[in-house]
């Protein structure tokens, strides 16, 4: 079984659904559009609108450094891909969990999130409107396999939660000031 | 219920604002009673934490909906924190009267 996918956390949801070439020369509009993933749009908006660092924004959408690049890297090559081959971009999908639950509504244009979890939303907050729609979101397993791993000290057994982004060998155990390694569970 | 409104100017001819924490006012508008309230944003030129100060200085003021343009980064878990519900406007070219005239309807229909 391959490793899971850690979730990916994203603030700002994407304001349009997609993006469409003009002026198409070929036949490129039979061509399948390019999906952009919900976490390769925020990645994408993370490093080059708001100028974070790789780093910083691995700690803002909760996955480590490298899984950040790799996901920033899916997304400038699709990109790229669907510029040079003139095909249409659809943002969607992808593992990711909001902040909270992010609504859309139709009649005014608005964005409103729902900071009452257990009540659910009929209606828009500003012009009463019952024309919203729900971002999307993976909810399968949005939550469920928050990684538990262990960081143990080989010497002495001491052990410590696993904080994502930090690799094992950069942490000291408190007693003996060995680097510590992972334990699966 | 109390919702405050980003705005640029001390009257409510003037625009939404399109940030949070640098925006020149808040205008806040209970729902309740229809008062209508301008603060000056202390906060305006502030370089750093302008959007967690706003935040403070507004969950003082038990508002419960914030709308504005915008919302950071680090704004965002405070408010969901706080239950304070964000509603996200793109649209500059909306005067603060016209939002209110428009919550205003919305919510003496539910009364």
């Amino acid at each position: 079984m391959p490793r899971l996918k850690i979730p990916r956390k994203v603030n700002n949801p994407p304001k349009v659904k997609g993006f469409k070439p003009y002026g198409v020369i070929s036949e490129s509009e039979k061509l399948d559009p390019v999906i952009l993933n919900y976490e390769e749009y925020e990645a994408l908006k993370m490093c080059d609108y708001d100028m974070y660092n790789h780093h910083q924004a691995s700690i803002m959408m909760n996955v480590s450094r490298p899984t950040y690049t790799r996901i920033y890297a899916s997304a400038r090559m699709k990109i790229a891909k669907a510029f040079v081959e003139g095909r249409k971009i659809e943002i969607e999908g992808g593992k990711v969990y909001f902040d909270s639950n992010w609504f859309y509504c139709k009649s005014c244009g608005c964005h409103f999130n729902n900071p009452e979890i257990n009540t659910s939303v009929s209606a828009c907050p500003l012009c009463g409107s019952s024309e919203i729609e729900q971002h999307f979101e993976d909810t399968t397993t949005s939550q469920e396999n928050i990684n538990d791993d262990m960081c143990v000290c080989p010497k002495c057994g001491y052990t410590k939660k696993h904080m994502r982004g930090v690799p094992c060998r950069n942490e000291r155990c408190p007693s003996c000031n060995t680097p510590l390694v992972r334990q699966n569970p | 219920m109390k919702i405050a409104i980003t705005s640029q100017g001390n009257s409510l001819e003037s625009k939404l604002d399109q940030r949070f924490g640098h925006c020149q006012f808040f205008v806040t508008y209970d729902s309740d009673n229809g008062t209508i309230e301008i603060i000056p944003n202390p906060y305006h030129n502030v370089e750093e934490q302008a959007g967690a100060l706003a935040v403070k200085l507004l969950s003082s003021k038990n508002v419960a909906k914030i709308i504005s343009g915008e919302f950071g980064l680090k704004v965002k878990p405070m408010l969901d924190s706080l239950k304070i519900q964000m509603i996200i406007l793109k649209d500059d070219s909306k005067t603060v009267q016209t939002i209110i005239e428009m919550l205003n309807k919305t919510y003496s229909k539910e009364e």
